[in-house]
């Protein structure tokens, strides 16, 4: 129905009363950021919660909304900043996947989800669930990168950094993201490289 | 010398590993550029003949293609039917809050900074009034002055009145502001 305005047209009218055209931006990004909160809950019901929050947060704040930025850069800085405050009222630790909390934690993530292997069926669900093995920093950057459309430039104003040290981090990240590939759907990548 | 001698070949297996990988990492690193199509023109033509005609970058550029690829063709997560319908519902409670700009006032941010600067400034104008230019040699220019300086006729004298004047000024002002909002508050009420 309203497909055909653009981001900056539906704020502009939501902010000028009209509430309910704020659905338009909850339909066409809810899948964006529910992916993204999912990199760091681990855990649907708390995502979908976090989500909704998210939306609130970005409604009540969208006069703060200058049009200096996509507003999908200006919704993901909301993600960010509501996950690392999500995760630090679970005191659970986010950072670097040297830390040794993460990795106790990739290492159940990673256990648990061996018995989870014969359940892949498809491409798309081995790739996600190499995503869901990465620390939730790699994870999110990677998805910013392929599937929130964010260049890298994009990136580095949503997490606080130099688009330079984005490239880093998104190579590294790619770099692990094979790793466990190799690791675990060694037997998938080689049937799909057999396609 | 023997026992280094010894560790010769061990040392510089090591140096020649971690140049390999290096190297690595480099045809990884400009690969992954040509891949994001963030390469110039310049660059992307020559990766583009290292691809042709060096074999080691031909495999490299296909397992990086195939997890870009893989990447590219994963699919978003989905939220339940209900949550457009659940986050309307939230939102129907709340107004869009006004805009961080219209409610912070740049006048009294300018007035802090300025009050400061002009304390600072205040501060250096009155320590070099205290030097003694004319006997100071070039050594110690600075340390034995400061140590004359009197720190008690500092605090006691104008200065300090000057200081608890600015900000009782500044004080007034805020209360002024504060009791203004409160006004115009209760007229919109009645």
């Amino acid at each position: 129905m309203h497909g055909e305005l653009t981001d900056t047209e539906i704020i502009s009218r939501v902010l000028r009363g009209e509430q309910q055209l704020f659905a338009a931006l909850v339909e066409r990004y809810q899948n964006y950021v529910f992916t993204l909160v999912l990199r760091f809950t681990d855990n649907r019901e708390d995502a979908e919660e976090l989500s909704q929050d998210i939306f609130v947060k970005a409604y009540r704040s969208l006069a703060d909304f200058r049009g200096e930025s996509k507003f999908s850069t200006w919704l993901y800085t909301i993600v960010r900043t509501s996950c690392i405050t999500f995760l630090r009222k679970k005191k659970l630790e986010t950072t670097s996947i040297d830390n040794e909390k993460t990795f106790v934690q990739l290492e159940n993530r990673e256990s648990g989800f061996k018995a989870n292997q014969v359940e892949i069926k498809s491409r798309q669900a081995m790739v996600n669930q190499a995503i869901a093995l990465l620390s939730p920093d790699d994870a999110q950057i990677i998805t910013l990168f392929y599937k929130g459309e964010q260049t890298l430039e994009e990136i580095g104003a949503i997490i606080g950094a130099e688009p330079n040290t984005v490239k880093v981090k998104l190579h590294r990240a790619r770099q692990r993201l094979k790793d466990k590939m190799e690791k675990y759907f060694s037997h998938e990548v080689r049937e799909i490289q057999g396609d | 010398m023997p026992e280094e001698m010894d560790k010769w070949p061990e040392l510089y297996t090591n140096t020649s590993t971690q140049n390999v990988m290096s190297e690595q990492q480099n045809i990884e690193s400009r690969l992954w550029d040509y891949i994001d199509g963030v390469s110039n023109a310049e660059e992307k033509s020559a990766i583009e003949k290292l691809i042709e005609s060096n074999l080691e970058w031909q495999r490299t550029y296909r397992e990086l293609l195939e997890t870009h690829q893989l990447m590219t063709s994963s699919e978003l997560d989905a939220p339940s039917m209900r949550f457009t319908k659940n986050v309307m519902e939230e939102i129907a409670k709340y107004h869009v809050a006004p805009a961080t700009s219209s409610y912070i006032n740049k006048k009294i941010i300018w007035g802090v900074a300025a009050f400061f600067i002009i304390m600072i400034v205040g501060f250096l104008v009155y320590s070099f009034g205290q030097l003694n230019w004319a006997n100071s040699n070039s050594s110690n220019i600075v340390s034995p002055n400061l140590d004359k300086l009197n720190w008690g006729k500092f605090l006691n004298n104008s200065y300090t009145n000057i200081f608890i004047m600015i900000n009782v000024v500044l004080g007034l002002m805020l209360l002024d502001m504060y009791l203004t909002r409160k006004k115009k508050l209760l007229k919109k009420d009645f």
